[in-house]
């Protein structure tokens, strides 16, 4: 049995952060990753777009998981175990994972930090209609085969859902000579980024269908076509409406999902983020369990994804080291609009907790409100929220007397 | 002209227009809005990032050093696409000088060892 004071779960960009700043505060700390590179989907994310906050330079996913990967890999106090499948995570902390190198692997933390990151929501999850023939992907899988591996996987292309992974495919599959007939968004807004649009469709003059959806697929072998329909306003396709387009390839960018298979039998889990409950120092239900990163919630921006799992590997060492304060919790519940809050509970001290959320729709000229004890503790004013982009608030510990509700006002 | 920044992921809604000769952006919330606005409206130009294959097979990927004029966008990607790597780099070494005319480097964001 090895023994680590912080034992992080996952090596892409919140595995890594969480890492460094355990490391920082004098932990010994082990990295198990399941691919063969540090780095995670940052790996096969080469457009450009990521570090503009954290770094103040605009980088690719490979040069800013470079930069995190390089800082790990120097560190002494840091034992990377590559290629390593963990199995299981007991309550009292041990851990059991796979690997080549190593065979079974048990190992004994004193903290653990969850950052197993996010999967896609595929055909299955999202109950496609029609037949099952190959050129039928997510997108993200789309663009580890093209970026990693160096292979087109279609070169007629009707993309599902406008999520920033979507918009990302829909250009990069452009760049490397496909067509991109449509891409299909069911909700009447965007989950991706404005500037995605821009960039990655408008820039190609490829078009956007708001309140559209798949209504099955066609082919036998390989795909054939898919047809469509718009959507009312319950969400139904109009099938009155109903088109077909011909092309080889469907991008599914329907949504994505935490990965907490290992410990949802062992921690409390949002219904509404499908990852962890977790106070302001990112720590679960379980005590000295810790998540950060995708695997905690959904993030549209790799940087907040560093800044929260710095958070989490500062307390996982801290807890480690037996120097984790403790004290009263406040509960942080969303309602009118708010579609959900994180972290949801705030432990009563001193200092200043960013509170981050999403809008249930979109917003605007809205005042955002937090509220404790009763009483307003902070107000701002907002121009325009989208349920794609997350939001933040920072709150003043000191002016918390009770549980906390976060809300738009006039909603 | 009205545009959307894409400098930063706030995405603000930009209104560019020209005033006795002057440049004018508003709807920008910092100063690479302002700068994007007018360089939007006089001449839009676009980081482009995309593979360059190896002689023998892999791939690395790779980015224009600086941002370059959105016309040879088109023309940057032709010529990586048709270009082989036939030695290793490590990520940041110039790939290819002066792609497709541009006057800007493609640069590799990976490091790529040839087989």
């Amino acid at each position: 049995m090895k023994n680590f004071d912080v034992v992080v779960i996952g090596g892409g960009p919140a595995g890594l952060a969480a890492a460094l700043s355990a490391r920082k505060k004098g932990a010994s700390v082990a990295v198990l990753e399941r691919d063969d590179k540090l780095g995670g989907i940052l790996n096969q994310c080469i457009h450009s777009g990521f570090g503009l906050h954290y770094f103040g330079e605009e980088l690719t996913g490979p040069e800013y998981a470079k930069r995190f990967r390089d800082a790990v890999l120097q560190d002494s106090g840091i034992s990377v175990f590559l290629e390593t499948m963990v199995l299981s995570l007991s309550k009292d902390k041990i851990i059991c994972a796979l690997s080549p190198a190593e065979g079974l692997l048990e190992i004994q933390a004193k903290a653990v930090v969850l950052a197993m990151g996010c999967r896609e929501r595929s055909a299955g999850a999202i109950a496609l209609a029609g037949e099952r023939p190959a050129g039928i992907y997510t997108a993200g899988a789309a663009q580890r085969l093209c970026n990693i591996d160096g292979c087109l996987v279609g070169k007629e292309v009707v993309i599902l859902g406008s999520g920033d992974i979507g918009l990302i495919m829909a250009r990069r599959m452009t760049s490397e000579g496909a067509k991109v007939k449509l891409v299909m968004e069911i909700m009447p807004f965007s989950s991706g980024l404005k500037r995605n649009i821009v960039q990655c469709l408008n820039d190609f003059d490829i078009p956007l269908r708001y309140s559209t959806t798949v209504t099955r697929a066609e082919g036998k072998d390989r795909l054939t076509g898919v047809y469509i329909a718009p959507v009312d306003e319950k969400l139904a396709p109009i099938l009155e409406k109903e088109e077909f387009i011909p092309c080889d390839t469907l991008l599914l960018s329907v949504g994505l999902i935490p990965e907490n298979d290992l410990v949802s039998d062992m921690i409390e889990l949002s219904p509404i983020t499908k990852g962890a409950v977790v106070d302001e120092r990112r720590e679960t239900s379980l005590e000295g369990v810790f998540s950060a990163g995708n695997v905690l919630h959904v993030h549209d921006l790799v940087d907040n994804v560093s800044e929260e799992a710095a958070i989490a590997g500062e307390s996982a060492a801290l807890y480690a080291l037996g120097k984790l304060p403790r004290g009263e919790k406040y509960a942080v519940t969303p309602s009118r609009g708010v579609r959900y809050a994180l972290p949801q509970r705030i432990q009563a001290g001193e200092g200043k907790v960013r509170v981050y959320f999403r809008v249930d729709q979109v917003y605007r000229g809205k005042t955002v409100a937090v509220a404790s004890g009763g009483e307003i503790v902070k107000r701002k004013k907002t121009a325009v929220m989208a349920p794609g982009e997350m939001q933040y608030i920072e709150i003043d510990k000191t002016a918390l007397t009770g549980d906390v509700s976060i809300y738009l006002e006039e909603v | 002209m009205n545009t959307v920044c894409i400098m930063c992921p706030i995405g603000c809604a930009l209104s560019v227009t020209e005033e006795s000769g002057k440049i004018v952006v508003t709807g920008n919330s910092c100063l690479r809005g302002q700068k994007y606005g007018e360089s939007e409206f006089v001449c839009p130009k676009r980081v482009v990032t995309t593979l360059i294959k190896g002689e023998k097979g892999g791939v690395v990927s790779v980015k224009t050093a600086e941002p370059v004029e959105k016309k040879l966008v088109k023309e940057v990607l032709k010529e990586a696409a048709a270009f082989r790597l036939s030695s290793s780099v490590r990520a940041g070494e110039i790939v290819l000088e002066n792609v497709a005319g541009s006057g800007v480097a493609l640069v590799a964001t990976a490091d790529y060892d040839a087989k």
